[in-house]
């Protein structure tokens, strides 16, 4: 049944140069091959949301007086709606630590280098856009957290030079978070980030598989000197692989969802009185304890001024990678470049766990 | 191990390893393709609106309606219309009408009840005059209660 609907097809449009492609195509064989799969993990994870996303559209309502209700009605009157939201807000959690593990992986790996430039400016696009899924996400429920958190979000667009008012009136919808500023989240959430990601992925892969996989700059050299390199059929070896990771993540997340159900705290009210503990999600937990830290005054410029500049600074500066290494794009070692990326490495996960425990 | 391929269960049938594993996949395929259909059709059917169906309700003010007039009012979760004929009788019916679930409305001019979609007539015992709909109106109880002079209009289902 299968083969008769892609013989009518290839009837029409002539399917050999894919048939083709896909059986030559090869996924290198090496001590870091384990790497591969998370650009994988992290596509699956992303067709969650999408899915899982739309379910919960079927229900939600985006106003402020509503919002929070209706997710009410979703986790506690739809049948199975508190697994697809719990799977919606667990798969986002997964997406983005998996997405954080592929760039870190990528990054150390210098798979950055010459000729694959473009596959990071879209990937580290891409990993903004999680984020900003992230953010946007968050105030959708309308709860006491994801309101105050977001209050504290939006302000910090507030600090930027000149334009912060601009941005933050922008980012709101008016000078406070209200039901204007949850509207403007939900059309970005649902309507703008997906459209921009959807086109980004695409290019992504169509990179991707255009180029093959990258192989670590030791392997090259190897392989230059002559050595054979092991390869792997992608279809059915590979795939299977992939396919048996997808399946692990898909148990994993159906048993956080099932035993660890998300919280929808309180309805958010902006007149009362902020509850302690405040703090964003985990993700954004580094920024937010180094805001925290930061002296009000650094030489004579608002401390959180300069913070938030240093993060715009280092965004820059991931975008601009394969630019700046030279000599990873000449195939040789680039230990400058790896310490950056341990250095960044440990920042993260060191201020994101102070960052929880602190008060 | 090589064995274990050429293994004869019955004359025309052959189990082999290969066989085996495509029915354990299967097997696996179709289980999880179901784990996930199942909830998911679950969710697209929407619950129970959880209101109770509607017994009773205030449509409006007894002195609020003048003769020869009618207003739509909820109930429960739909439309219903009542009116004062201009003997001062009142009558209420559903203002669902029974052709494509349009609401009714009063026409003062021929003190009719009509269907501004498909341009329905209703007479003012809810049963058709003209146009598309298939049946008479859904007739419910009125009643009056309250102080003289601040009388609420009740309507029940009957």
């Amino acid at each position: 049944m299968v083969q008769r609907v892609v013989d009518w097809v290839d009837e029409r449009i002539d399917l050999s140069e894919v048939r083709q492609f896909i059986a030559e195509k090869g996924v290198p064989i090496h001590a870091q091959k384990v790497w591969y799969y998370l650009g994988g993990l992290t596509l699956f994870l992303l067709a969650v949301q999408i899915f899982t996303g739309i379910l919960l559209l079927l229900y939600y309502r985006p106003s402020a007086a509503e919002a929070y209700e209706s997710v009410q009605f979703i986790v506690s009157d739809v049948e199975f709606g508190w697994l697809i939201r719990n799977i919606h807000s667990w798969s986002a959690n997964l997406l983005i630590a998996v997405a954080f593990a592929h760039f870190f992986s990528v990054f150390l790996l210098k798979s950055y280098r010459k000729p694959r430039e473009l596959t990071w400016l879209t990937g580290i696009v891409l990993l903004f856009l999680m984020l900003a899924f992230g953010f946007s996400g968050y105030l959708l429920p309308w709860n006491e957290l994801s309101f105050f958190a977001t209050k504290v979000g939006t302000g910090i667009a507030g600090t930027v030079p000149f334009v912060g008012r601009f941005l933050l009136r922008l980012l709101r919808g008016g000078d406070e978070v209200t039901g204007a500023t949850l509207s403007r989240f939900y059309g970005l959430h649902v309507a703008v980030l997906p459209a921009i990601t959807t086109a980004l992925v695409a290019l992504h892969l169509l990179l991707v598989q255009r180029q093959g996989m990258s192989v670590p700059i030791d392997v090259e050299q190897r392989a230059k000197a002559g050595e054979r390199l092991r390869q792997m059929p992608f279809f059915p070896n590979y795939v299977l692989r992939d396919v048996l990771a997808w399946y692990i993540a898909l148990a994993i997340l159906a048993a956080l969802a099932a035993f660890y159900p998300w919280e929808l705290g309180k309805k958010a009210d902006q007149f009362a009185v902020v509850p302690p503990g405040i703090r964003p999600e985990w993700y954004f937990l580094a920024m937010f304890h180094t805001l925290k830290l930061l002296p009000s005054h650094i030489l004579g410029l608002e401390g959180e001024r300069v913070g938030v500049a240093a993060f715009a600074l280092a965004a820059l500066f991931l975008v601009l990678v394969p630019f700046l290494d030279g000599r990873s794009n000449r195939g040789e070692r680039s230990p400058l470049f790896t310490a950056l990326a341990m250095l960044g490495l440990v920042y993260l996960v060191a201020f994101t766990i102070i960052g929880h425990f602190a008060k | 191990m090589a064995k274990l391929d050429d293994i004869r269960v019955a004359d025309d049938r052959e189990v082999n390893r290969r066989s085996f594993l495509d029915t354990v996949l299967n097997v696996g395929y179709v289980s999880t393709a179901a784990a996930i259909a199942y909830p998911v059709t679950r969710f697209l059917i929407p619950p129970k609106s959880g209101e109770p169906a509607t017994a009773s309700v205030v449509a409006a003010k007894a002195a609020s309606l003048r003769p020869n007039s009618g207003i739509v009012f909820q109930f429960g979760n739909k439309p219903a219309i009542v009116v004062r004929t201009t003997d001062g009788e009142l009558r209420a019916y559903s203002a669902v009408c029974t052709h494509l679930e349009c609401t009714v409305q009063f026409k003062a001019d021929t003190s009719q009840l009509w269907c501004a979609c498909h341009n329905g007539i209703y007479d003012l015992s809810g049963n058709v005059v003209s146009g598309p709909p298939p049946r008479s109106l859904e007739k419910f109880n009125v009643n009056v209660r309250g102080e003289p002079g601040d009388e609420d209009i009740v309507v029940s289902r009957t």
